[in-house]
């Protein structure tokens, strides 16, 4: 089972090998592969978006299918994208920053993949079956009700299926950190990216219910005649509104705090400073997801809802950015007296902290309501979220990549393809959304399929496509250097960055027990603090004895391929009662793979300690 | 830890739900999703205190419940709770028997409360034409008491393969936490209900 | 580093031209050049709360070029161990208690701007027009006076209009962004908002929320004119006759086509409420066709024969017998002829 084995054995074991997975840290690989799939597909529709506003009045692609992509865009990015890429690096990352063999529940975390993948990749047949989704990501009541064809439903039922793919997650992630932390490794140990890896899952476990209600309601409306959101019998359509923003606020600190740990752990070892007011920084991080339950209803200052729920909602807004700017200053205080060292990584995490800190002083210019009535479903708010999610999120997850890459794959990326791709895509990204946030207020809403000659949009817009080119020539080039380095790169040592925390202190790539001995945590940046001593080696907090190992199964996938075929009976009975035969096969096959989970004993096997001592060497 | 899991009377601990680090991560992730759970449910108890007088000219809550169906129902699933407490209790007294039995009452309790609300939902169906379809109060209230009611019919098949698949190999630390995952659970669909009594039933017979 | 500068430098030179090219925006569509109080409030906020966010990014970014500058690992000391700091508690203190004053000086006006633009209390004597959004028009009836009209609404400059707003089918939103913010058009509830123009001029309105294909094709215009044209606006316009027979032969054909043709069936001309599709009384006078096209004869042909190519979704489409161009021809130039009112849209000072 030694990695060596792995690479000598032919391409159907391989695959069968991730298809059964419960390793954390292939599963975590899969995250990445399917996120950046994802990831491409999104870009793709950018692009197509923005030839579609090169210039005035064009009819590059058609008005229907411009709202498809701008649908699949956001829907795409948000889902499955941005958070199974965050998903990806959490798994393979956080089980060896608290040193742990595995994730709690590793059968759930490889169900929890399937059901997003296949999730995303039901929501994309929508393409090649009568047209994708076309309300919008946020899909709001009643259009999404009256949409015509199936493109909602796909919607509706692709996103459950990698909404509760996320939670499961979520639950997993939460329990490993309780329960399978090193010894000695205490919560105020825990480096920031777990910190963030842990408030996040409770960010997921707490918001996505409500995204699944929202959308059990619209597909009840849409495949069985509810009446939750048609008003000829009594329904409202504020309440999708109001469910998608108590789920969809917090989904944008999911996002973007487990890159604020990313930035926490490379700001820190390039700087070669410990983390300035690592406490403070935590306390941030819990009071931002804390309020973030608090402000959805500044996603819907113009629905009506009066002055005082405006003003409530204005004010709780504002005080996120409170915590917010501690966190900035922290970061910058890290630096501050260091030795900084700037490679591809590292320049990712100093590009966010300008970009990251315009989104959010945007963010806090759209929390004053009376100025709101002016952004709201503009350019402005594109070019905010942008800001945020770009600027704060892939920034994040892309210098993640360069930071982890050889611990995950025990290859170096290229620096100077890396810069390269990074120049590329930060003034690209700047040009592409800068512009907009005065688009928004010139009178340019967001979701417009055409812009009108003579309306003072042209030259905006024609900067604004000019730099969404830029950045893809940026990401192509970082796709080409992923393939390039995957070759040709420089093996990486266990510690290629002089790192701090306990992932550097195992393997690149880790064995797939991660810790022969499980480490004894003495500190805050443990490794750091036996490097310090002298000793640069983390001490041991057991004697070498067997490994208990969980198994693989294939059920979670063939849970989720059950799921998968009932989505479409589900999302077809509409159109002939023959397709229920597709749900009642579905569920068999879900519930059967479930039942055999439930009666079939799997106590996992052992790392003998012989097979251990062999493999030390 | 032991490679073996069944441990005779004399060995089992005091807390036999918690002795393995499997065990612990059980319940533990079933207390987290059910914090999940809260928030589903609450969706839904919001959507349906939103629409509850949106009736359409259709039956209104005041026309359709009525007290007695209601109190019997949960009668039911208040006892039910109380059994699953009994047989975790003889869990913990490693008599697998009587935990066996008990279990086996709240089961068939369960079945009971989702009989009565089989009959309910049919009456309101046959005589007050009264459906999913008919009104926006119509779909909350299906959804609402229909998650409910999903909820206790899911748990009712789980406890009962949890009992047919240990049936004869008796109580271990393997499948403890288990049974005792189960019980949590639930207790959980037994506060749901109490909520639902109280607003959707209670509150809408007097308003 | 030098070459981090200079990109960066680059950049904001790039961003520098094309702001300049673009200016503020287009006059009477800008929310930049505000010609109303509600816009006025919305700017006012805007600059405030840029003021503030400048002054946050000039500190950060100062802070963040001293630290690029003197604490690159030097030539020779890469085994240097900088001091591992843990914290400060005046310096964490003083960015906790800064924001928040900060945030406090945004928190105030705009507490009180929300409540100001709520104020709904002049309703009741004031003018009050009732907004319906529809799939992709708008209609305007003015409540009280017997007048409907489509697609362009004619108020009085200096005066607070109240609008009591519903849509009949999505959500739309409503939004004249140099008079005024936005608010939702829902289909369950009436929300209510005030505009006032204080410059006489036509306003670009756009629907700013997704609402279908042609969601970016549903533009309307506000014409604010004096109170005195206003008053003759409200005049002519209850004194429509609907049956007013068009001048030349072509017109009279187009007239008795359009009634034939089912046209009326959704089309009123007039003060009737019937409004499945827009209000046709004062075509004629409309600034756009459709509400982004010019309303030329040869646009209105191509409209009749073909409404999907233009408006992608319309309601229209499909639902009215088939014409000959020459039909078409006929009807448009009937249409062309609604000019009831004195007052038109050159009159706002277009």
């Amino acid at each position: 089972m030694s990695s060596a084995a792995t690479q000598k054995r032919g391409f159907g074991a391989m695959l069968w090998d991730y298809l059964t997975t419960v390793d954390h840290k292939k599963i975590g690989i899969l995250y990445l592969i399917g996120g950046g799939f994802f990831f491409l597909l999104g870009g793709l529709e950018a692009m197509i978006i923005r030839i579609q506003l090169l210039v005035p009045e064009n009819d590059f692609i058609s008005a229907g299918l411009y709202n498809e992509m701008i649908t699949m865009h956001g829907t795409t990015m948000i889902f499955l994208a941005a958070m199974p890429l965050l998903l990806g690096l959490m798994n393979v990352i956080m089980p060896l920053q608290i040193g742990a063999r595995d994730v709690a529940f590793p059968f759930l975390n490889s169900l929890g993949f399937w059901l997003f993948f296949l999730g995303g990749i039901l929501l994309n047949c929508s393409w090649f079956l009568g047209g994708a989704p076309d309300a919008g990501w946020t899909s709001y009541a009643p259009l999404s009700v009256q949409s015509p064809g199936h493109g909602v439903d796909f919607y509706v039922m692709g996103l459950q299926l990698s909404g509760a793919g996320t939670l499961i997650g979520g639950i997993n992630f939460l329990v490993t950190i309780v329960t399978m932390r090193a010894p000695g490794m205490t919560y105020m140990r825990m480096p920031l990216f777990t910190w963030t890896t842990f408030i996040t899952s409770i960010l997921i476990l707490f918001a996505f219910p409500a995204l699944t209600v929202g959308l059990f309601l619209l597909m009840f409306d849409r495949m069985m005649g509810a009446a939750f959101f048609d008003v000829a019998l009594g329904g409202n359509a504020i309440i999708w509104q109001h469910l998608f923003w108590i789920f969809g606020h917090p989904e944008v600190y999911i996002l973007i705090l487990p890159a604020f740990g990313v930035f926490s752990e490379i700001l820190p070892t390039f700087s070669k400073k410990r983390l300035f007011g690592y406490t403070a920084m935590v306390f941030a991080t819990i009071l931002i997801a804390f309020l973030g339950f608090m402000v959805w209803a500044h996603h819907m200052f113009t629905v009506g809802l009066g002055p005082v729920a405006n003003a409530i909602f204005a004010i709780a807004t504002m005080a996120i950015a409170i915590p917010t700017g501690i966190k900035i200053f922290n970061w910058l205080a890290t630096m501050w007296g260091g030795s900084i060292r700037i490679n591809s990584a590292m320049l990712w995490a100093l590009a966010f902290v300008p970009t990251f800190t315009i989104g959010g002083m945007t963010g806090v210019m759209l929390a004053s309501t009376v100025a709101d009535y002016q952004y709201h479903d503009t350019y402005f708010v594109v070019a905010h979220f942008h800001y945020v999610i770009v600027g704060g999120v892939v920034f994040g997850i892309l210098a993640a990549l360069h930071y982890w890459w050889p611990k995950i794959f025990g290859r170096i990326l290229n620096e100077a393809m890396g810069k390269i791709a990074f120049w590329l895509f930060f003034i690209g990204f700047h040009l592409t959304f800068f512009v907009q946030h005065f688009l928004g207020l010139m009178g340019m809403p967001r979701r417009y399929w055409v812009f009108l000659e003579g309306q003072g949009l042209d030259t905006g817009n024609l900067v604004s496509s000019i730099g969404a080119f830029l950045m893809g020539i940026g990401g192509l080039i970082f796709l080409i250097n992923i393939i390039y380095s995957s070759v040709k790169g420089e093996k990486a040592s266990a510690d290629p960055w002089d790192g701090r925390t306990l992932e550097w202190a195992t393997a690149s790539p880790p064995v797939h027990y991660n810790f022969k001995q499980l480490p004894l945590v003495r500190g805050l940046d443990p490794l750091w603090i036996e490097k310090m001593e002298g000793k640069g080696k983390i001490t041991p907090a057991e004697p070498l004895d067997e490994i208990h190992m969980p198994n693989g199964s294939i059920l979670p996938l063939i849970m989720t391929i059950g799921f998968f075929i009932a989505s479409f009976g589900f999302i077809y009975q509409t159109d002939h009662k023959a397709w229920l035969i597709a749900i009642y096969v579905g569920m068999a096959i879900a519930l059967g793979a479930m039942l055999t989970r439930s009666l079939k004993d799997d106590h996992g096997y052992h790392i003998s300690k012989e097979e251990l001592e062999r493999e030390a060497e | 830890m032991s490679h073996d899991h069944s441990l005779n009377p004399e060995t089992m601990p005091q807390e036999p739900e918690k002795a393995t680090h499997e065990g612990k991560n059980k319940f533990l992730g079933l207390w987290f999703f059910l914090g999940g759970e809260t928030v589903l449910f609450a969706s839904l108890f919001g959507t349906y205190l939103a629409l509850r007088n949106s009736t359409a000219d259709g039956p209104s809550s005041q026309d359709l419940f009525g007290l007695e169906l209601v109190f019997i129902m949960t009668i039911l699933l208040l006892t039910s709770s109380l059994t699953s407490v009994y047989a975790m209790y003889h869990m913990k007294n490693n008599d697998f028997a009587k935990m066996q039995l008990w279990l086996g009452v709240t089961a068939l309790l369960g079945v009971g409360f989702l009989a009565f609300e089989i009959y309910e939902f049919a009456h309101y169906i046959t005589d007050y034409g009264f459906t999913f379809r008919s009104s926006a109060f119509g779909s909350a209230f299906y959804t609402l008491v229909g998650f409910h009611g999903g909820h206790v019919a899911f748990g009712l098949s789980w406890i009962i393969v949890l009992m047919a698949r240990n049936a004869k190999r008796g109580l271990n630390l393997y499948n403890a936490p288990k049974f005792y995952s189960f019980s949590l659970y639930w207790h959980f669909i037994d506060v749901v209900w109490v909520f639902i009594f109280t607003v959707v039933y209670l509150m809408g017979m007097v308003s | 580093m030098k070459a981090w500068l200079g990109k960066f430098k680059s950049l904001l030179m790039l961003s520098g031209i094309a702001l300049l090219l673009a200016g503020c925006g287009k006059e009477n569509l800008s929310a930049f050049i505000p010609k109303g109080p509600n816009a006025e409030t919305s700017l006012n906020l805007i600059i405030l709360s840029l003021a503030i966010m400048i002054f946050v990014f000039i500190v950060v970014m100062l802070v963040y070029v001293i630290v690029l500058v003197r604490f690159r690992q030097k030539k020779g000391q890469e085994d240097y161990i900088p001091k591992q700091v843990e914290g400060n508690k005046t310096l964490e203190t003083i960015w906790t208690v800064i924001p928040i004053i900060l945030v406090l000086i945004l928190a105030v006006p705009t507490v009180t701007a929300t409540f100001e633009l709520a104020d709904n209390s002049g309703a009741e004597e004031g003018l009050n027009v009732e907004v319906t959004g529809n799939q992709y028009w708008w209609h305007f009836n003015y409540q009280g006076q017997e007048i409907q009209t489509s697609q362009d609404m004619y108020i009085p400059v200096g005066e607070p209009v109240y609008l009591n707003m519903a849509s009949t089918d999505v959500i739309h939103s409503f939004w004249v962004p140099s008079i005024s913010g936005k608010m939702d058009v829902n289909p369950e509830n009436t929300n209510t908002m005030y505009i006032e123009a204080e410059e006489e001029g036509v306003y670009w309105g756009k629907c700013a929320e997704l609402c279908g294909p042609s969601h970016s094709l549903m533009d309307f215009k506000v014409i604010a004119v004096s109170q005195e044209e206003f008053d003759q606006w409200v005049s002519d316009m209850q004194n429509v006759d609907p049956e007013a027979q068009p001048e030349g032969a072509v017109a009279q054909e187009g007239q008795s086509l359009f009634q034939e043709n089912s046209c009326v069936a959704c089309h009123a001309i007039g003060s009737s409420p019937v409004a499945t599709g827009p209000n046709l009384t004062s075509f004629g006078d409309r600034t756009t066709l459709a509400g982004v096209e010019e309303p030329t004869k040869e646009n209105i042909v191509d409209w009749l024969l073909n409404p999907e190519a233009m408006k992608p979704g319309n309601k229209m489409t499909g639902n009215y017998p088939e014409l000959t161009e020459e039909e078409a021809s006929s009807i448009a130039e009937y249409l062309m002829q609604l000019q009831p009112s004195e007052i038109t849209p050159e009159d706002a000072g277009n």
